[in-house]
């Protein structure tokens, strides 16, 4: 069986500062199949997934460089990005 | 044809504009929308403006707004510039023209632009302080509201 790619996370502006890193890849278990699991899951991997990933704060997200929801699905080769709500113009 | 472009650099609005209409004269109109870094952010006085974005995705989206724009009013071309990195106070941040042979198409579809720039393309923005300190600038509900005025973008 062959194993399932991994899924590249990127992270943006102070959800990059605080999860301490720009992007990383992870390979959460098959049930991790939408983007609110798959933040859920982050959440546990490091204190500082907790406070870069914590609850209450706005979370956008993009799966393959277009916005989603929290119910989009993700799968292993996916690029996933988490950013703040977007401030540009 | 739109033109798209994220970069570190200023850019001329009188030369952008020339590009624009270069060897044509059937444009009557261009709207334009120029932003400018201000000095002061909550009554706080900022030295500088850091801009920071997703490369690859920005450009999409960029190109997805103007696309929007083209379908719904008769452009003969459009300019979206928005800079990046670290911008000081008075300093251009983004631009837009938009041309039509007609004044309204141009000015809304200016509107239309700059109101989607600001909650469509992945752009963030982090003020510096003049005693150092840092913060990212937050998400304005009126952004939102000004963007949706315009009603939805298709998906995709």
């Amino acid at each position: 069986m062959d194993a399932t790619p991994p899924i590249r996370i990127l992270y943006f502006a102070w959800l990059r500062e605080r999860v301490g890193v720009s992007e990383e890849s992870v390979t959460p278990p098959v049930e991790v199949a939408t983007v609110g699991a798959l933040i859920a899951w982050l959440r546990e991997l490091s204190p500082r997934h907790a406070a870069a990933l914590v609850a209450g704060k706005t979370i956008r997200c993009a799966v393959n460089q277009d916005f989603a929801a929290p119910d989009t699905p993700v799968a292993g080769g996916d690029e996933v990005a988490l950013f703040p709500p977007v401030t540009g113009g | 044809m739109a033109g798209v472009r994220v970069q570190r650099a200023d850019f001329d609005i009188g030369a952008e504009t020339a590009a624009l209409t270069a060897g044509r004269a059937d444009i009557g109109a261009i709207g334009s929308f120029l932003g400018t870094v201000r000095d002061i952010a909550g009554g706080r006085k900022i030295t500088a403006m850091t801009l920071e974005h997703y490369p690859g995705m920005t450009e999409r989206a960029m190109g997805r707004i103007a696309a929007e724009a083209e379908a719904r009013w008769p452009l003969l071309g459009c300019t979206l510039i928005h800079r990046v990195g670290r911008l000081l106070p008075g300093e251009n941040i983004v631009l837009v023209l938009a041309a039509s042979p007609h004044r309204h198409a141009a000015l809304e579809a200016t509107g239309f632009l700059i109101d989607w720039l600001k909650t469509a393309a992945p752009f963030w923005k982090k003020e510096t302080f003049v005693d150092g300190s840092e913060d990212w600038v937050e998400a304005r509900e009126a952004d939102g509201a000004a963007a949706a005025r315009w009603g939805a973008l298709p998906p995709g």
